[in-house]
């Protein structure tokens, strides 16, 4: 326990917390579910296989943009840039990076493992069991501030996945089709889009920063959109790990044949 | 319809003290401040509490209820159960006087370095005009009743108090924030934030926004858009690059 609510002078009380509440459940749930993203998407990124569905051009996120020969025929949209990539480099290597500084930098991630994984606090008003504090006035901490330098690449990103969702509406004859698999792409990519533009750093770019919206209409309307989102970034954060995932045990599933996508054209 | 609730009060000064067990009358209606002062009046008449509007509009009668920083005024008996035992402390984070009275004087040390209101120096105070949509968000913040529950449960002084040097509290980096965001302040706060009033410290964990009574978004709406302006100022080599190439000062806009 700290010296913070022993330090002399405060009320004497010999213990951590008085809360009575399941105070410790919150952290636990989060906990358990970045581990579980954090297993699947490390497991997933270097399997290298059961990515890309050639009937209907399904790519996953975690491998979009695939841009190596290592990447199978009709996978790497953008072109092969480089060559065969050793087994311990993700072929999404190029975007994924930047994704997990993304998330790792977010205002919201932040608060939750702060919370959760480092316990600093575990929960309100509960003691830490943490010595000494500098919160992000030293390095390596104080690399959060390059928030915004993430979610400029993370936008991009947005705009890969998109492409990787219209480029979907593909038939095995060559011509539009359309499945089960183009509508979770297609919701993975619309969650993907809130939560990027409900972003703090987002909301700061788009208007926050200014001192006098009325000279700016234009910007405070946009901040303003932001800034309805930006209430939604914790939920937009969980909800979009949870497409990300679904989405790419869909086409894992399709890719390896042990489920086949329901058409619908 | 009445009943007798299980209440633990501490009691004590800054040398010593202890959670005392009383049994109280609760009637319907009635806030855990009504407990208090019952249990003032008939059991403990030398029970120390601060007190003053009875409607969370003073922000005297800060205290712990069931390890929650809370008003006591505003904390309805109706949510515990009959058979709860109620804890009510004084804030943790403060020096205690004695009972549930504990000094916020650090409150208004902190509160006396924050740089006043600055406006332009040509304007005669009268002639200030504002578009409200430019005082709105500082508006928000100026629902702050001073209760100090945010700067109580922030992590970063209650269990640390050699950061109480360098740290202002969630409650005064609102503060600079409100100024900073003020249509007529003249004054850079950017950097002050960081380095007179330890924005740095924060690590965003949104314990002041849970706690604050009057429910302002402190987090979200100040102490982010706050650590926004500094990394802009500090940490981002295109903002600084853009304000040398177009001569701009992000002051004007």
């Amino acid at each position: 326990m700290t010296a913070g609510i022993n330090a002399p002078g405060r009320a004497r009380i010999p213990v951590r917390s008085l809360r009575t509440d399941r105070w410790w459940l919150p952290p636990l749930i989060t906990n358990l579910g970045l581990a579980t993203f954090v297993i699947y998407a490390t497991v997933r990124s270097f399997m290298g296989e059961w990515y890309w569905v050639d009937d209907y051009h399904y790519l996953t996120p975690f491998y979009s943009p695939c841009i190596s020969e290592s990447c199978v025929p009709g996978s790497a949209h953008f072109g092969e840039w480089i060559g065969e990539l050793p087994g311990w480099i993700p072929m999404g290597f190029l975007a994924l990076p930047f994704l997990l500084g993304f998330r790792l930098t977010c205002y919201y991630y932040r608060k939750a493992y702060y919370r959760s994984v480092w316990q600093s606090p575990t929960a309100c008003a509960v003691a830490e069991p943490h010595a000494k504090y500098s919160g992000e006035t030293r390095f390596p901490l104080i690399l959060q501030n390059v928030h915004r330098y993430f979610f400029y690449v993370a936008g991009i990103v947005a705009v890969i996945n998109t492409y990787d969702a219209i480029v979907a509406f593909h038939s095995p004859d060559g011509g539009f089709g359309m499945g089960l698999g183009n509508v979770i792409l297609l919701i993975n990519v619309i969650m993907l889009w809130a939560y990027t533009l409900s972003c703090h750093s987002c909301r700061h770019i788009a208007g926050g920063r200014l001192k006098h919206f009325s000279a700016h209409p234009v910007r405070y309307k946009l901040w303003t959109f932001v800034s309805k989102l930006n209430v939604r970034h914790m939920q937009l954060a969980w909800i979009t790990l949870g497409t990300l995932m679904l989405t790419d045990l869909y086409v894992m599933l399709v890719a390896s044949g042990a489920i086949s996508d329901l058409r619908f054209v | 319809m009445g009943y007798k609730a299980q209440f633990r009060v501490w009691r004590g000064d800054d040398e010593s003290g202890e959670l005392r067990d009383y049994v109280i009358e609760v009637n319907e209606g009635e806030v855990v401040l009504d407990i208090i002062h019952r249990l003032q009046a008939t059991q403990a008449p030398d029970l120390a509490v601060r007190w003053n509007c009875k409607a969370g509009k003073c922000g005297s009668c800060s205290a712990e209820i069931n390890g929650k920083p809370r008003l006591m005024c505003m904390t309805r008996m109706s949510t515990f159960t009959e058979d709860e035992v109620i804890t009510v402390t004084p804030m943790r984070t403060f020096p205690v006087v004695r009972d549930l009275v504990t000094d916020v004087s650090f409150n208004y040390t902190k509160a006396r370095e924050v740089q006043s209101f600055t406006p332009p120096p040509d304007l005669k105070p009268g002639e200030y005009r504002m578009q409200q949509v430019d005082v709105e968000r500082s508006q928000e913040f100026r629902k702050c009743i001073e209760c100090f529950l945010c700067q109580n449960t922030c992590h970063v002084i209650r269990d640390h108090e050699e950061n109480k040097e360098a740290f202002s509290g969630p409650r005064f980096l609102m503060r600079v924030a409100e100024l900073e965001m003020h249509p007529l302040d003249t004054a850079d706060r950017r950097d002050a934030a960081q380095d007179e009033h330890g924005l740095g410290y924060c690590n965003i964990t949104k314990c002041c926004t849970e706690v604050c009574p009057e429910h302002i978004k402190i987090t979200d709406n100040a102490l982010i858009p706050m650590k926004e302006r500094v990394a802009g100022r500090r940490y981002d080599p295109v903002v600084w690059l853009g304000n040398k190439l177009f001569r701009r000062s992000s002051k004007k806009s």
